[in-house]
């Protein structure tokens, strides 16, 4: 019983993680067709802005919930204006530049903080569940990408930039004419995605540690749950982290953590092979 | 009464909530010319991808020489020769027009055939001067012979054209009513098309479609005189 | 000047430059410098495998480097375990070719193309990666060879004369297979891409529904140019396992990947030299920049020994400034100068006539 209860936790705690590193980049896929492969760097940029923030005094909720996202929000703005905003349309190219991009914020990385692992010990200790012991943290991790998630629902749905981002990602001249200014809408909308990035980097900080290249293990899961997903951010998001996650998680359980991977990887594509529009191009079409 | 070559049974095209194509029933017989009219979102194009295998149709059956095609790839399609000149012009921009064609004539002759089919269908079409030119750096009616040329290289007995007249000049009108009439000496023919003149310069038979399935089909003096296709092209108010 | 004289006249300037190359080069160079050469042969023949499927192909391949490990892996396993090198040679070109076959039978006969290609084949890579650097332990072994996992598989035998085991083949002996192979290579893709196939292959790049109507079958031509770029990195990957007698799962790995994209566009994606002369270009600035890890306070030296960082620049410049690579640039750019030249002289002409009239 708490064996279930415990994988159970496990399973929720994979989706969770999964749709915390995906949801950034399916903002930007979803509301732009922007293929940003240097996806995984900001997620690295924002485990190192909360441990730089908190080794520097700064109380390690708001150096991960708050100081990350904005310093990779912020970041995410810049390269907007200064690289994807002269390829829009050019899919593959934009797949390229950003592919460079990765290589030098590693590169960068590399030089300012050299090749080891920084951490920070996950806080919140661990609790019982029956028989066996888990990190409070996972639930915490769980709980985040739960209300992040929500939020994002909520600004959509509710709000009036939400309206404006899916107006514009409509139908971009006719948001125009109605006087919304189209690349504001993008740099925000890719800040925004950005700044998601950072905080799934920050939040799996003290999980994992944070070193330069640890964008490559993230960068190839969020893709595939994205196109995996389907064009609607959020059902898409959610139901492909879902698939993947229980997926992974099960294999992990059954075999080794290797397998676990090498299972999502393989199920993403024959998911793709069965999907191409992926899961939202064929169910919840309607959704968000 | 002879097979008909191309026949369609009931055929329909749903898109999601949109029925494009609605239980069309037609028939084309062998070396005939039909002319498709109706105003835009008909459902012409639509009719079209689903002859040559570009779309598959959510109802119904396409006959060609009595063999049901429906659920054909385009590339079979194609090689039991059906040919078609898309709406908007579908050629290989960036290669040179000598090139375009060559990539059709080599689908049925050999190599050594190939290279004068080329010269020929260069001369015929008055593209010989340009023919080392990148088709992508063409004038748009030039593009659109082009087409034309690739898709008669592969000599199929069907030819579809889609808006073949649109955006020519008068001249170039004329000389495709003439292209046309030529090739209609013993090839069948569908043609769609917008520009009254042109048809008038081509057809016999007429078809006019409207909201994906066919109004009224007659020869074409009583189709301009029909007060019904009068209709669905200015709206019902000139009527009254 | 008529295009195709011209074209046989560089043709066969690249002919006699790369034989030249071959023979004079270990007479002249040190050996450590005809190590380096070879690896760069080796890798010239990566990129043109991509530059077929990518640059002619059209195919959106982000997991060359898969076919790459994989011939180099099954040329090590098949070495230890047969002894005598053919048999190792044909499989590490067979088995990479068949596996590209599968994969590309299992997308492209499913409708894939695009983005969603560039990310089922970086997947691929992945898993591969994954699944071999975990293989670590002694119980992963195929026959005798141990795979090694993360520590890869070292003291691979290098080829030998087919039917002879004494005879060896030696440094400069691998030079000469390199670079002889990257020049069959070459010509060979020359002759493939103006064949028949070839032309359909680029008519299908440029317009795959124009050529679907016309009645060829793009699954077909598609899955072939993709088995034969499988097979040449396949191909290539036998020859690094012998330059350096030592493979790793890194050779899967993202970087890898993302080295031989980086070489054919900044080469030229459209061309066969433009990869080549990527590949060789981009390798030697590595190197050259890797070379001497500065210490101490010499802020710029240090960044230019970055290597991740200078290629990352490299490649968002690329892609913003001089997206066709630049071989189809430098090429224009001669062309427009020789074209003003002309343009030059012509009007030059013309004050006189005038001054006569």
């Amino acid at each position: 019983m708490d064996l279930i209860a415990l994988l159970a936790i496990q399973v929720l705690y994979a989706i969770a993680s999964l749709a915390l590193i995906s949801v950034g980049l399916a903002i930007i896929f979803g509301m732009m067709r922007v293929i940003n492969l240097a996806h995984g760097e900001f997620l690295m940029l924002g485990g190192y802005a909360a441990i730089v923030a908190t080794s520097n005094g700064i109380n390690i909720w708001i150096a991960i919930l708050a100081v990350a996202p904005v310093v990779v929000g912020i970041i995410g703005v810049i390269v907007e204006r200064t690289i994807i905003r002269f390829l829009y349309g050019r899919m593959i190219d934009t797949m390229l530049a950003t592919w460079g991009l990765s290589l030098f914020l590693v590169g960068l990385t590399t030089a300012i903080f050299g090749n080891t692992t920084v951490g920070i010990s996950a806080p919140l200790g661990s609790f019982q569940i029956g028989a066996y012991r888990t990190s409070g943290y996972t639930l915490f991790v769980i709980a985040v990408a739960a209300v992040t998630l929500g939020c994002i629902f909520a600004a959509l749905r509710w709000t009036r930039l939400g309206l404006i981002a899916r107006g514009t990602m409509q139908n971009a001249d006719m948001a125009a004419a109605l006087g919304v200014n189209p690349p504001r809408v993008y740099a925000v909308t890719f800040g925004i995605g950005a700044a998601l990035s950072g905080l799934a980097g920050a939040v799996l900080a003290p999980v994992s540690g944070v070193f330069p290249t640890i964008g490559v293990a993230y960068v190839a899961k969020s893709f595939i749950t994205v196109i995996g997903g389907g064009a609607a951010i959020l059902s898409g998001t959610v139901s492909a982290s879902a698939l993947f996650g229980t997926i992974n998680q099960i294999a992990t359980f059954a075999t080794t953590p290797v397998f676990g991977e090498v299972a999502l990887l393989a199920a993403a594509i024959v998911l793709i092979r069965l999907l191409p529009q992926g899961i939202t191009g064929r169910f919840f079409r309607r959704g968000l | 009464m002879a097979a008909p070559l191309l026949e369609t049974r009931n055929l329909s095209m749903r898109f999601g909530g949109v029925q494009a194509v609605r239980n069309v029933d037609f028939t084309l017989a062998e070396g005939e010319l039909r002319c498709l009219i109706g105003p835009n979102g008909a459902g012409k194009s639509t009719f079209f991808k689903m002859l040559t295998g570009q779309l598959q149709p959510s109802q119904g059956q396409v006959l060609f020489r009595g063999r049901d095609i429906s659920q054909a790839y385009a590339h079979q399609i194609a090689r039991l020769g059906i040919g078609i000149k898309t709406q908007v012009p579908s050629v290989f921009d960036g290669l040179s027009v000598r090139e375009n064609i060559w990539l059709a004539a080599n689908r049925i002759h050999s190599r050594d055939r190939a290279g004068n089919v080329v010269d020929e269908m260069l001369e015929r079409l008055g593209l010989t001067g340009v023919a080392g030119r990148l088709v992508g750096q063409l004038a748009h009616g030039q593009r659109q012979w082009v087409e034309l040329g690739i898709v008669l290289s592969t000599d199929p007995e069907l030819i579809l054209l889609d808006e073949p007249a649109a955006g020519m000049t008068y001249d170039e009108v004329h000389r495709t009513a003439q292209l046309v009439r030529e090739i209609n000496r013993n090839r069948a023919l569908i043609v769609v098309e917008h520009d009254m003149q042109f048809i008038r310069m081509i057809a016999k038979q007429v078809t006019v479609f409207n909201q994906g399935s066919v109004l009224v089909e007659d020869a074409v003096e009583n189709i301009l005189r029909n007060p019904l296709v009068r209709d669905i092209y200015l709206g019902k108010q000139a009527a009254a | 000047m008529n295009p195709r004289v011209l074209n046989f006249l560089g043709l066969g300037l690249a002919g006699v430059v790369g034989i030249a190359f071959m023979i004079l080069t270990p007479r002249l160079a040190e050996l450590d410098t005809v190590l380096d050469l070879t690896i760069y042969m080796i890798m010239a023949i990566l990129a043109l495998s991509l530059a077929l499927i990518w640059g002619y192909g059209g195919i959106l391949c982000f997991g060359q480097s898969a076919f790459f490990g994989l011939g180099a892996y099954t040329y090590a396993i098949a070495m230890f375990n047969i002894g005598d090198s053919t048999v190792p040679l044909l499989l590490a070109i067979a088995l990479p070719a068949g596996f590209a076959a599968l994969l590309g039978y299992f997308m492209f006969y499913g409708r894939i193309s695009d983005v969603y290609l560039g990310v089922i084949t970086l997947t691929v890579t992945l898993i591969l990666f994954n699944s071999v650097n975990s293989t670590a332990g002694p119980e992963f072994h195929i026959g005798v060879a141990r795979l090694g996992g993360f520590n890869g598989i070292p003291g691979i035998p290098p080829l030998n004369f087919p039917g002879s085991k004494a005879a060896v083949i030696d440094l400069e002996g691998m030079f000469y297979l390199s670079t002889a192979a990257l020049l069959a290579t070459y010509f060979g893709l020359r002759m493939l891409l103006a064949s028949r196939f070839g032309r359909i292959m680029v008519g299908i790049r440029e317009n795959e529904r124009r050529a679907e109507l016309l009645g060829y079958d793009p699954r077909a031509y598609k899955l072939a140019t993709f088995t034969i770029g499988g097979a040449l990195a396949g191909f290539a990957g036998c020859l690094f396992a012998n330059w350096g007698n030592f493979v790793s799962p890194t050779i899967f790995g993202l970087a890898q990947s993302a080295q031989i994209i980086i070489w054919v566009i900044v080469g030229g994606r459209g061309t066969l030299i433009g990869p080549i002369v990527g590949c060789i270009g981009v390798q030697w600035l590595s190197a050259a920049l890797g070379a001497n890890q500065p210490s101490g306070s010499d802020w710029w030296a240090r960044v230019l020994a970055n290597v991740p960082l200078i290629l990352g620049i490299i490649l968002v410049a690329f892609v913003l400034l001089v997206p066709k690579g630049l071989v189809p640039t430098l090429g224009e750019f001669g062309l427009w100068l020789v074209r003003s030249r002309v343009r030059r002289a012509a009007t030059g002409l013309e004050p006189k006539q005038a001054e006569k009239g």
